[in-house]
């Protein structure tokens, strides 16, 4: 194979994994505060993405403001789904909450179906698209800025967890929610900050994800491409969301271009599954399972 | 009305149905799956066809999440595995549905059994994201092993014949589903009452304490694996009998996500509950579709966001019983009963 190919096949992949880091950053931030695993950040992309073609193409303000606006609403509407959905579950079993974050899936999803269509929109490129020649190969501008943007996002969630007052506060409530009531957190309030945390990641992501590959009902479907991630990468490591999107948009991207049956449709869960039998916390993972 | 419970014999103490009531309410119960077929119109056995076989889906399920505390999202792969099992066993190899719908079951059991075998050494979530992988790649080797399962095109499954006549209509087969599912249930209410669905429940409560008090944990959570499996494959056989075309559209995660929610608003770790999530879950789009049409004249746009309402009402109703009744419909109907049972004197 041709070393362009290569390449190219490496910078999608890249790009794609990015994307994928990022809604599994939404993932694993929701995990570390709470436990839960939130299978509706598939539709907080779909709703970023909406949200910001909204905004650009159907009001027309400028892209910067326009993102700003984005932003602002996803972290309403994860504070608003936080408030009324979530808090009352405090304490439930992990499959109530499993539950709820299903339901809600399916009702966000009827939301944005509803005020805009199932039809794919054409979604007006904001990010300079060009393409650039990057070690030899071409390769899309717009690319090359998801992966720098992803990248600075993520750096700064990593400081956040390590430094900040919440970001400690959330990963106490995680270890032990007691202990970390009793120690005077507000749970109530962490759990708030979390969900707009994966609110406003997920609507990065999905900005970005419509201004390459246009805005689709589709983009749904790629919440439930990051259970892979997350599980290789750890289900509480923001690190490993990054290490675990990178993997798996790589391989996804190399079983695409290599060969032709659409393997790269379950390439991710084989390595799931791997990965489950193998070394369950994932690459970066806190050891904690309990084996019975 | 009932002043206390007086048995003289153990006979009668450990009888399924108990009290008085109890056997009315029975009675009255196959009385009206008797007379139903006779009164209603071929919508209507639809629809109570479709409850049947998600009733069994669902009971299945419940033995899995509800009773045994292990989370499922792969109830949509192993309904296909079912499905496409008895399936190809009636169209490939001539062979009756009375036996291919078994062996589907049992099919399906060992397909249970090896998602199961990895995935149960580990707890919650874990399991959850685990089947949710298995039924991804089930939804691929359904849609991409061509020689098999003839790929996205549909499968189609001829007629059941049982005692020379064929079971094409919605009322013959209506007698099958109904026979079949009071069967399961009559079977799940006896297991949860015997030493397995007792080890089942302690390991959903507290797995230590139970491999603490002697229940070999991983062989009782395989067993559950594999008897939730059989049913779910038993209910996916039916339906491809019943439909008489097999997709692989039925089998989708979205499958798996109706019977979880029907098992939820009905009431985990209870069979009625099975039942009344699985009506719900069919009738609720139902009625929704008839509501859209009758508006249709007045409000034509109704159509258009029909689906989407239907999506809606489905998610809103999950989280509305996970917030306000987490136990389900189960539990409001045991308080109608509790209410009835000592009335009109409930102090």
């Amino acid at each position: 194979m041709d070393s362009d190919v290569f390449l190219q096949l490496t910078v999608s992949g890249l790009s794609n994994g990015m994307v994928y880091a990022l809604v599994a950053v939404g993932f694993v931030v929701i995990f570390k505060a709470s436990d839960v695993i939130n299978f509706a950040q598939g539709e907080f992309l779909l709703f970023g993405a909406y949200l910001a073609f909204a905004f650009i193409a159907q009001f027309g303000l400028p892209w910067s403001l326009g993102v700003l606006a984005t932003l602002l609403t996803a972290a309403m509407i994860g504070l608003i789904v936080e408030r009324l959905v979530l808090r009352p579950l405090i304490g439930e079993p992990v499959i109530s909450m499993i539950m709820v974050t299903i339901g809600l899936s399916s009702l966000l999803r009827a939301v944005v179906n509803g005020i805009w269509g199932v039809r794919p929109k054409a979604f007006p490129n904001f990010i300079p698209s060009g393409e650039v020649e990057f070690l030899g190969a071409i390769v899309g501008f717009d690319r090359l800025l998801v992966i720098a943007i992803a990248a600075i996002l993520l750096t700064v969630l990593t400081l956040f967890f390590r430094y900040t007052r919440d970001g400690i506060a959330m990963r106490a409530i995680a270890d032990d929610q007691q202990a970390a009531l009793s120690m005077g957190i507000s749970i109530k309030r962490v759990l708030a900050v979390a969900w707009a945390m994966a609110a406003i990641t997920a609507a990065v992501a999905g900005i970005m994800l419509a201004n390459t590959v246009g805005v689709s009902h589709d983009i749904i479907f790629i919440g439930l491409r990051v259970f892979p991630v997350v599980i290789l990468g750890g289900l509480d490591s923001v690190p490993g969301a990054i290490v675990g999107g990178g993997v798996i948009g790589l391989l996804e991207s190399y079983t695409a271009g290599y060969t032709t049956s659409g393997l790269e449709l379950i390439v991710p869960y084989i390595v799931l599954i791997l990965v489950l039998m193998v070394r369950p916390y994932g690459l970066f993972g806190k050891e904690i399972i309990e084996r019975v | 009305m009932e002043s206390g419970i007086f048995f003289s014999d153990y006979r009668s103490d450990m009888a399924l149905r108990r009290m008085p009531l109890q056997k009315v309410r029975t009675g009255l119960l196959l009385v009206g799956l008797v007379v139903f077929p006779l009164l209603a119109n071929p919508y209507w056995l639809n629809l109570a066809n479709q409850i049947a076989i998600a009733t069994i889906g669902a009971i299945g399920l419940n033995i899995l999440v509800g009773y045994t505390g292990q989370i499922s999202l792969g109830q949509g792969a192993f309904m296909a595995v079912g499905a496409y099992g008895s399936g190809l066993l009636t169209v490939r190899l001539d062979v009756p549905f009375y036996l291919s719908i078994p062996a589907a079951a049992l099919i399906t059991a060992v397909a249970g059994l090896v998602v199961g075998l990895p995935s149960l050494r580990l707890k919650g979530l874990y399991l959850a994201v685990a089947t949710l992988a298995a039924q991804q790649i089930v939804e691929f080797v359904v849609t991409h092993w061509d020689g098999l399962t003839g790929g996205t095109e549909a499968l189609v499954v001829p007629a059941p014949e049982l005692f020379g006549a064929r079971m094409n209509t919605d009322g013959r087969f209506y007698w099958i589903l109904v026979v079949v599912a009071l069967a399961v249930a009559l079977f799940a209410a006896n297991l949860f009452r015997s030493r397995v669905g007792r080890a089942w429940v302690a390991i959903r409560d507290q797995d230590i304490a139970a491999s603490a008090i002697g229940v070999n944990v991983f062989g009782y959570k395989l067993l559950a694996f594999a008897t939730s499996s059989f049913l779910v494959g038993l209910s996916g056989a039916l339906l491809a009998h019943y439909r008489s075309i097999v997709t692989w559209e039925r089998f989708t995660i979205e499958v798996s996500i109706s019977y979880l929610a029907m098992i939820i608003i009905g009431g985990l770790g209870t069979i009625s509950g099975s039942f009344f999530g699985a009506a719900l879950i069919v009738l609720l789009p139902a009625m929704i579709n008839t509501l859209g049409r009758s508006l249709q004249d007045t409000a034509p746009w109704a159509a258009t966001v029909l689906p989407y309402v239907q999506q809606g009402v489905f998610g809103l109703v999950i989280i509305l019983f996970l917030v306000l009744e987490p136990e389900g419909l189960a539990k409001l109907w045991r308080n109608v009963k509790d209410y009835f049972r000592v009335w009109p004197f409930s102090y």
